[in-house]
């Protein structure tokens, strides 16, 4: 009704020759990029004038694209109109503002860490080291320490976290009775597993170790509980995903052919569920690696090389770039520096791990449809 | 789908119970307990299996008790005449709970100007995704999004002293000049950046993830027919997303933010490296040195200086923010629970395996339900 009035209208006012009818009372195809580049241009010019800024040239000129076509809109076309296409324009600008932080991350770790990786980086121990003959300190960079104890409490903690996961969504699927009492209990206990903050798991490690062993209980083994606090819900929830997604077509057929509930669960169902199991586990281990806070809680930091996991500080790579940012040593800068070098190679571990488990779930996807 | 379950009516229990079946043939106690002809390889998996499940409460419980246990000292001590307690970052306290009381505050505020500033956007990207990106695209996007959750919380906190502190610094000035009259906004701002303001922001993006893959998967699932009809009755895009859309979703937008406040509750990294805080009551997000501190970063920033005392104070402001998480946790969690409307497909699925979801007959609706969600939910995992 509104169109044809509307259209009406208009032909009353400007004879010319016959519209298409289902064209009229819309804009252009390409309106609004055609707003978007002038909203860009007129605040272009402004900033100019007044002093460049690339965070408020964007910010404006987005509410500048937002005011001009919504007002284009409700003149050419409605107002119903002109809401849909701010809201789709809203709805666009809400999915760059969270591409701008991935991208702006991952090229200012690239840019301040590559300078510093190279290989004596990662093969030599850094820190402070003090002469006392000369009296004098030298500061070495180099995270071999950080790589090292960044492995080691990683790889404790999932030789803890992977077996427990597993065994428990194996129990929660293929055990539990739907709605019985305890997968009930345990399914929840999961969920709020997942929600305990990271510096709490770290705490708790600290706790514990310190009422087994005293109280200055730091260790990396202590991290790995910490660690493993935190993976354990995730091993659980993508596992238990994995598990429920094989046809349980699978499994009838075996237990008719008279095969044990236990030859059953190895045989078949781990096997069809495999690579969707090794990419939650991949995941699990690319999250946890990146956490700080809990590590520095139970393993606290150190500039020494300390391989054994079962006494004295030691240091990762996470908390190796926060210390080299909030404590540095007496050369600020290089404190700095190794603190990016750091948390590049930190990332270039968690995207290698991200790609790993992708590339696993790619491959082997297709066999449990 | 009816030829499996009737071989399992007839046959099932005689060798396999456990798998529960349809409701008529279901073994009167459940779980591989009462098996008649289990080999000790099946009973030693089980009990691992089982025993793995009851570790998990272990360790929950645990966690709790380690941390009370530590943290009692500390809270019943006298702080006033406590020499240990009145020296370092807990002088000057009357009683735990007056030094906690700010962190709380702190914790929360930052938390809750972090879920303003990211909420929105968060599900701005999941409509984006689930409604307005090219559907070839849009599991690439959706990953890019889920690659934000991916990246260690400490970059996000160099980065965030590195870029957002000098982006947000001629908006806090503007702020300051043109809004300085509403409280928030009064106060010196601050010349490096430091504010709660820029730790808020640092957090917002860590909780984007979050809520976009929870809110997405929600929004994936509302029911087609609703979305074509309002279409059919001339809605616009944004009529159809706010009338069939939302009203669909809303518990699971709301459980979703829930769940990011608790990952902004714990979060450590970003406010310890960005802020510049003092331990009190402010509501000012501009300033530098007058902002309040969260819990998580007052540990993390005190910890290493901490005498054994202040260490179990500070393992108490650790057991309130357990607490509180846990409250979050709990009240998005039921909330997820007790929505039928919100996610039916997702309680119907963990309430029972796939085949007893439908009964006779219903095995390519469950294998479509299972085939769905699949990717999405793999995705979200990671967050």
């Amino acid at each position: 009704m509104t169109v044809l009035s509307r259209q009406s209208r208009l032909t009353g006012k400007e004879p010319g020759p016959i519209r298409n009818t289902l064209a009229t009372g819309a804009l252009p195809r390409f309106t609004e990029l055609y707003v978007l580049l002038g909203a860009l241009v007129i605040m272009g010019g402004a900033f100019l004038l007044m002093g460049f800024n690339l965070g408020g040239w964007l910010f404006l000129s987005a509410i500048l694209y937002l005011v001009g076509i919504g007002a284009l809109s409700a003149v050419v076309e409605n107002r119903r109109k002109a809401l849909d296409r701010i809201v789709r324009s809203l709805v666009v600008i809400a999915f760059l503002l969270a591409i701008a932080p991935l991208v702006s991350t991952l090229v200012t770790v690239t840019a301040k860490g590559i300078g510093e990786l190279n290989w004596g980086f990662i093969s030599q121990t850094g820190g402070a080291v003090f002469d006392p003959a000369t009296l004098k300190v030298t500061i070495t960079t180099g995270a071999l320490q950080a790589i090292v104890g960044t492995l080691e409490i990683t790889g404790m903690a999932a030789l803890m976290s992977i077996p427990i996961g597993i065994l428990t969504a194996i129990y929660l699927v293929e055990y539990a009775r739907p709605g019985q009492w305890m997968a009930r209990t345990v399914t929840f206990l999961v969920d709020v597993m997942t929600g305990i903050p990271s510096i709490v798991a770290g705490l708790f490690a600290f706790s514990l170790f310190a009422l087994l062993v005293g109280p200055k209980a730091f260790s990396g083994f202590s991290a790995s509980v910490a660690l493993s606090v935190l993976m354990i819900p995730i091993v659980v929830r993508s596992c238990e995903e994995m598990l429920r997604l094989v046809p349980h077509d699978l499994r009838e057929a075996s237990f008719a052919l008279g095969v044990s509930r236990f030859s059953t669960i190895v045989k078949i169902v781990l096997p069809t569920a495999l690579a969707g199991i090794i990419t939650g586990v991949m995941l699990a281990i690319a999250r946890v690696i990146g956490e700080t806070a809990p590590i520095f809680m139970a393993a606290s930091f150190t500039d020494n090389f300390n391989a054994n996991l079962f006494s004295g500080p030691m240091q990762t790579l996470p908390v190796l770039a926060y210390t080299g940012y909030k404590f540095p040593g007496q050369d600020i800068a290089a404190s700095n520096a190794s603190a990016w070098g750091a948390a590049l190679l930190l990332v270039l571990i968690v995207v290698v791990l991200n790609i790993i488990a992708r590339v696993i779930a790619r491959i082997f996807a297709p066999k449990t449809r | 789908m009816s030829t499996s379950i009737r071989s399992r009516e007839t046959g099932g229990p005689a060798t396999e119970p456990a798998t529960g079946g349809p409701t008529g043939a279901r073994p009167p106690r459940g779980a591989g307990t009462v098996r008649v002809k289990s080999r000790p390889a099946d009973r030693i998996f089980f009990g691992l299996s089982f025993g793995s499940a009851v570790a998990i409460m272990v360790i929950l419980a645990a966690v709790a008790l380690f941390l009370i246990i530590q943290a009692m000292p500390a809270i019943l001590a006298n702080w006033q005449s406590n020499p240990d307690l009145n020296e370092g970052p807990t002088s000057g306290f009357a009683n735990f709970w007056s030094y906690v009381g700010p962190l709380i505050w702190g914790t929360l505020w930052a938390s809750a100007i972090a879920l303003v500033i990211g909420a929105p956007i968060a599900i701005g990207i999941a409509l984006f995704i689930s409604h307005y990106a090219p559907r070839r695209i849009a599991g690439v996007l959706g990953y890019l999004v889920d690659l934000l959750a991916a990246v260690p919380s400490i970059v996000f906190g160099l980065w965030g002293i590195i870029v957002i502190r000098p982006l947000l610094l001629p908006l806090t000035d503007w702020l300051s000049d043109n809004l300085g009259w509403i409280p928030i906004f009064a106060g010196a701002p601050s010349s490096t950046g430091s504010t709660i303001l820029a730790g808020a922001v640092v957090l917002a993006v860590m909780i984007l993830p979050i809520i976009s893959s929870i809110s997405r998967e929600i929004f994936l699932q509302t029911p087609r027919l609703h979305e074509e009809a309002a279409l059919a009755l001339g809605a616009t895009k944004w009529e159809m997303i706010r009338m069939a859309v939302f009203p669909y979703a809303r518990s699971g937008i709301v459980s979703a933010t829930l769940l990011g406040l608790g990952r902004a509750l714990g979060e450590t990294m970003a406010i310890a490296l960005i802020i510049s805080p003092s331990i009190g009551f402010s509501v000012k997000i501009l300033t530098e040195g007058s902002n309040s501190q969260t819990i998580a970063a007052n540990i993390a920033l005190n910890f290493p200086i901490a005498t054994s005392l202040q260490r179990e104070a500070l393992l108490g402001t650790g057991l309130m923010l357990f607490v509180i998480s846990l409250a979050v946790n709990f009240v998005a969690r039921g909330i997820v629970a007790r929505s039928t409307p919100g996610r039916p497909k997702r309680t119907k699925r963990r309430a029972a395996p796939p085949d007893q979801g439908a009964p006779a007959g219903g095995a390519m609706i469950a294998g479509a339900a299972f085939a769905e969600p699949a990717a999405p939910e793999t995705k979200g995992l990671q967050a």
